[in-house]
């Protein structure tokens, strides 16, 4: 390794003049016990209604404390802040909360401020980023328009400061499990009355509270002690700290001077590195994220079903997880990921089975394939090694001119896809609301989804989608699901590639901290070791 | 290029000159051939150019074939330079990639040098309106941010999705980088100028009743050349790094068009894995300026009157 | 002086308007969804498309939307970014940091540059001129991102010399591998154009005469040759002040230094119009005051130029 030599030579150099000047970390009794978490800057403010990404995310969650948690390992849902979320005919529920929970600022939390919270969300001149998940409950068209033609959700009443009663558009069986969520958060008075307040020192539910934020540098939270829920926070104090490069994140993990990093760096994942650099720090679970290539089925080059089942066939999905992601990711088999209720193994089939040499014979009864294939992702995102990997096979097993064509930025891409113009196989990641085959299903495959990206439709979907929401138990709804998935399977819109594990990694210091399938924080899981 | 070697105060002694330039040229040749530094660096960009016109001369593999199953292999048998990330051959890589990088790094530097230097000329000699306008048109251009500046000329020369031929996307990237780097060109060679223009020769040059146009071409531009060039020899390195930093950003060049810097800015994250697929094409590249450099230095030296 | 620097005071205006104006047309101007991504996977509902057209006045031609902002910064007011944060907030935070990059920067690119260059321009083609050519190649011809990696690899996570990141609010000290990054291909260009300007002056009249005035030789060098081999060096490094200023997307990136190219970018990734305007008309100003302040150094070095 001529390189690494050299430039160990140029360190050693400039190693000499830097010995004066380098000074270890060092650091108070305060510092020792706080602990530092990688972090971006959200691009949208700490609202919970209005932030759907995952650095707000992760700031949002250690605030607030929803009506439902999900375990930290295996995503199954259970009661947080509500006693009981119960229902006669799906449609109509009522959730009463336990007694005793309060507001950072001291105020009691009761019914109205999730009414008033959800309403918010709802309405359309709030512009929420979040708005879309109150769709499902009665009397949100009214509300969600530019000018709306009512003031509140019909579907939303409160019956004691301890109870109220959410009315759905029609019945929707799993509608308990999708409440753990950000967006269902509920919000303090304080919110209403002096929204700037809020917004630059958030008031919350949940573990933590807001002690300090310095925009693009670094968020702090301490511990509340008053804090109602099951699991208690074991570290007194949390700093998120902003960082504009993943890898910086992790080096600074490996070398201690961060306690937890949200993602591995791909490079680092490569040959598995990262578990022998992070040692007992290093974790991976399964998770709610797919990545797939989905077909832009308005363009006629893709219509026929024996086109996309070769393209399919001619990807050695296991191939590019060992060598590309280090053998953490896994090959897609279905639509969903195992830790979703309702996922079947191997729904997909012989249709994601690597197999070039039906994958040419199906492309050849198709009459082949005109001209150059394209395949899309953002240039920002870290997706170059995969698509190329992708684009490589595809040239090579199928003979097809295929070229890896990225767009600068997430929002290009979102540009071209909501505006129906892709011209080849694009990029279609996605990640789970809630731990539930459904979230992989209806925005995504329904007839005019707001992510269906493929333009793809088909009746007899939707009518199994309708029966499943409808159906009267868990497991009929599950059944539901599992066949409409089989059905869009058969179709193809889109390409099943893997499934992400969630991978985060924690420096030495730290006894246990963690992420939970949804990939979303879960700090009361924080714990230092004994002499810090 | 004979302005190269016409000697500084020409004005006190005009009439031989042109058997004098020849003069010059035959001097500096029988300079150049006693110089080993000349002789090392014509045999590298010889050979380099070999690569350029005809890769297939130095290996038969296709440089776009990725076997995963060879992915990371190091440098060994079948591969003298091992294989990369995605199972390609990293020699084959590195020749192929020659054409492009080359092609980008000498239009765009050649590019920068014209433009920028017409425009430092003009402003430095001029020193009115002229170069107030163009050194705030150049002001304007320098405080774009480049990323900025060529996220928005690449996105918008190309529909999305189109896809664009190899010569044409090289031609994009020289555009680019010339369009947002030119300023730079021109300040070095206004403030050149500036020094110039006050020299006595010229001033003398002046008060015989030669044209600006005259004064320009025999008097100032053979006097300020040199800082210019030795930016452009330098800036010729710079700008094949530049076109890695755009095909980063999903701008520049990409597959299945080869080029050094496609191939740098994909293998820098990692170094600690695969350091062969940076250390092939980032050593060809050190290579490429060294010998160009090395060549302008040697040059220059031999026709340098003053330097005998 | 005092008049052409008035002048070229009132210059800054028309460009400053120029270049603010080409960045919001660029950021908004060519968009034809300034929204899209900005749900994640989901197209933003027309309610929030209302609300942001109303709050970034898009419903109005470009050139009063681009007055209503320009009225609204000169009142010191630069906007808020989409989660609420003032832009100016923004700015105050991370410009002291970037300012710190600079000056260490600077130094270190003067300091090793001037010096390295000198010992190659005095000595000829010697076994140090040979090793300054060869390293500042070498430093040109790799990427800033490929010397950032390999020195935080190695010094950082290898050895455990240097923090893999730099702190909040970093100390001269702990910037200094950051800056030796950041200046290193500057710092190659000043090594190259030291030794090239000294050479061409080690014949100048200048220090003939000085040489038989019977000065000794440390004066001659001192004082003739350096201040007048000096010129195009100031030239530069001033313009270099003005791109040091404007921050460093991927050594800040590399070490995550929270100063002003990572707000640009950040800008720029997200949209963030506010932002980037911001940032980008006060880097202007930046820019054009540097290259006044070159300028005027002309004069104080060179006694040969007056402006007037």
């Amino acid at each position: 390794m001529p390189l690494r030599r050299l430039a160990t030579a140029v360190a050693a150099a400039l190693a000499v003049a830097l010995v004066a000047t380098a000074c270890g970390g060092g650091g108070d009794d305060q510092s020792a016990q706080t602990v530092t978490l990688d972090w971006g800057e959200p691009e949208n403010a700490l609202i919970p209604g209005n932030n759907t990404e995952q650095n707000g995310g992760d700031a949002l969650d250690a605030l607030f404390a929803g009506l439902v948690k999900y375990d930290v390992d295996t995503a199954a849902p259970s009661m947080e802040a509500a006693e009981s979320i119960t229902s006669a005919d799906n449609r109509v529920w009522t959730i009463r909360l336990k007694p005793g929970w309060t507001f950072h600022d001291g105020t009691p939390v009761t019914a109205q401020n999730y009414v008033d919270a959800w309403n918010w969300v709802a309405a359309g001149p709030n512009a929420a980023q979040a708005q879309s998940f109150m769709e499902k409950i009665d009397g949100y068209d009214e509300v969600s328009t530019e000018q709306p033609t009512a003031p509140t959700m019909r579907g939303l009443r409160v019956v004691d400061p301890q109870t109220f009663e959410v009315t759905l558009k029609a019945p929707f069986v799993i509608f308990p499990t999708t409440l753990g969520y950000s967006a269902y958060y509920p919000l303090p008075q304080k919110f209403f009355t002096d929204r700037a307040g809020f917004e630059a020192a958030p008031v919350g539910n949940g573990e933590f509270r807001f002690e300090s934020r310095t925009p693009n540098q670094s968020l702090t939270l301490v511990r509340n002690d008053q804090y109602a829920g099951t699991d208690k926070p074991q570290v007194p104090r949390l700093e998120f700290r902003v960082y504009a490069d993943i890898q910086t994140a992790y080096d600074d993990v490996v070398s201690g001077n961060l306690d937890h990093v949200k993602a591995i760096p791909p490079a680092a994942l490569t040959g598995g590195r990262w578990r022998q650099e992070l040692g007992a720090g290093a974790h991976a679970k399964d998770g709610l994220q797919t990545t797939a290539l989905g077909f832009p089925l308005y363009d006629p080059r893709f219509q026929n079903p024996l086109v996309r089942q070769a393209m399919s066939m001619a990807i050695d999905r296991q191939a590019i997880v060992d060598q590309i992601f280090g053998g953490t990711y896994k090959p897609a088999d279905g639509l969903a990921t195992s830790a979703a209720q309702g996922y079947l193994p191997n729904q997909c089939g012989a249709n994601c089975q690597f197999d070039p040499q039906r994958a040419r014979e199906l492309l050849a009864r198709a009459g082949g394939f005109a001209g150059p294939l394209t395949l899309t992702a953002n240039a920002d995102g870290g997706h170059a090694d995969w698509m190329q990997a992708v684009t490589n096979q595809l040239r090579q097993n199928l003979g097809v001119d295929a070229q890896y064509t990225p767009l600068p930025s997430f929002s290009e891409v979102r540009q071209q896809a909501n505006a129906f113009q892709f011209t080849g196989l694009f990029r279609a990641a996605w990640i789970g609301d809630y731990p539930n085959l459904e979230t992989f299903l209806t925005q995504l495959y329904r007839t005019d989804a707001s992510s269906n990206d493929y333009k793809y439709s088909n009746p007899a979907v939707d009518a199994a989608l309708d029966r499943a929401d409808q159906a009267p138990t868990e497991q009929a709804a599950e059944a539901g699901y599992q066949e409409a998935e089989r059905l869009i399977l058969a179709d193809m819109p889109s390409i099943p590639l893997f499934t992400r594990q969630i991978i985060y990694g924690d420096s030495a210091r730290l006894a246990s901290g963690d992420r939970n399938p949804l990939d979303r924080l879960v700090t009361t899981s924080f714990r230092l070791n004994p002499q810090g | 290029m004979s302005e190269l070697a016409t000697p500084p105060d020409t004005a006190r002694d005009e009439s031989p000159a042109v058997e004098q330039t020849r003069g010059l040229w035959v001097d500096g040749w029988a300079d150049l051939r006693r110089r080993p530094r000349f002789w090392i660096a014509a045999a590298l960009i010889l050979v380099l150019l070999l690569m350029a016109l005809a890769p297939s001369l130095f290996t038969s593999v296709d440089p776009t074939v990725g076997e995963l199953s060879r992915s990371r292999q190091p440098p060994g048998d079948g591969a003298i330079f091992g294989y990369d990330l995605q199972g390609r051959d990293v020699y084959a890589r590195t020749i192929y990639g020659a054409a492009p990088s080359l092609a980008v790094g000498f239009l765009a530097t050649l590019g920068t040098m014209v433009i920028g230097s017409l425009a430092g000329l003009l402003a430095g000699y001029s020193q009115g309106w002229a170069d107030s306008l163009l050194s705030r048109i150049g002001e304007v251009f320098a405080g774009l941010p480049f990323v900025l500046g060529g996220i928005v000329i690449l996105t918008s020369l190309n529909e999305p999705g189109e896809i664009v031929g190899a010569q044409e996307l090289v031609f994009q990237v020289v555009l680019t980088i010339v369009v947002l780097t030119w300023p730079v060109a021109m300040r070095i060679m206004r403030a050149a100028a500036i020094e110039t223009a006050q020299q006595d020769y010229v001033k003398a040059a002046r008060a015989l009743g030669a044209g600006p146009f005259r004064i320009v071409l025999r008097h100032i531009l053979p006097n300020t050349l040199a800082p210019v060039l030795v930016y452009g020899a330098i800036q010729f390195g710079v700008f094949i790094g530049a076109e890695a930093t755009l095909s980063f950003l999903g701008i520049g060049l990409r597959d299945p068009v080869v080029s050094w810097g496609v191939m740098i800015a994909e293998a820098k994250d990692r170094v600690q894995d695969i350091p062969w697929a940076l250390f092939f094409p980032a050593g060809f590249l050190v290579v490429t300026v060294l010998a160009f450099v090395m060549m302008g230095d040697a040059v220059r030296d031999a026709l340098d009157p003053r330097g005998r | 002086m005092g008049r052409y620097t008035l002048r070229r005071l009132l210059q800054l205006i028309p460009v400053f308007l120029g270049t603010t104006f080409l960045v919001y047309w660029l950021v908004w101007g060519l968009r034809e969804d300034p929204f899209a991504g900005k749900c994640g996977q989901r197209e933003c509902s027309p309610a929030f498309r209302a609300a942001l057209t109303e709050r970034y006045n898009l419903d109005d031609p470009l050139i009063v939307q681009y007055l209503k902002y320009l009225g609204a910064v000169l009142t010191g007011d630069f906007g808020q970014t989409f989660s609420g944060t003032e832009v100016s907030t923004l700015i105050a935070d991370a410009y002291p940091i970037t300012i710190k990059l600079a000056i260490v920067a600077l130094v270190i690119e003067a300091v090793i540059g001037i010096i390295a260059g000198v010992v190659a321009g005095l000595r000829g083609r010697g076994f140090a001129d040979t090793l300054v050519l060869v390293s500042t190649l070498f430093l040109i011809a790799l990427p800033v991102f490929v010397t950032g990696l390999v020195l935080r690899q190695v010094l950082g996570v290898d050895l455990g010399i240097i923090r893999t990141s730099v702190p909040a609010n970093p100390s001269f000290a702990e910037l200094i591998v950051p800056g030796f990054v950041l200046a290193s291909l500057s710092m190659a260009y000043v090594a190259r154009l030291t030794r090239t300007s000294l050479i061409e002056n080690t014949r100048a009249d200048f220090v003939r005469t000085a040489v038989a005035k019977g000065l000794p030789r440390r004066r001659v060098v001192g004082v003739h040759m350096l201040r007048n081999s000096l010129i195009p060096v100031v030239t530069f490094l001033g313009t270099d002040i003005g791109a040091l200023m404007g921050g460093a997307i991927v050594t800040e990136g590399v070490f995550n230094i929270r100063g002003i190219g990572g707000l640009i970018y950040r800008g720029l990734q997200q949209q963030d119009i506010a932002t980037v305007v911001g940032v980008v008309a006060l880097l202007v100003i930046v820019y054009l005051v540097a290259n006044l302040v070159v300028d005027l150094l002309y004069a104080v070095l060179d006694p040969r130029i007056r402006y007037e």
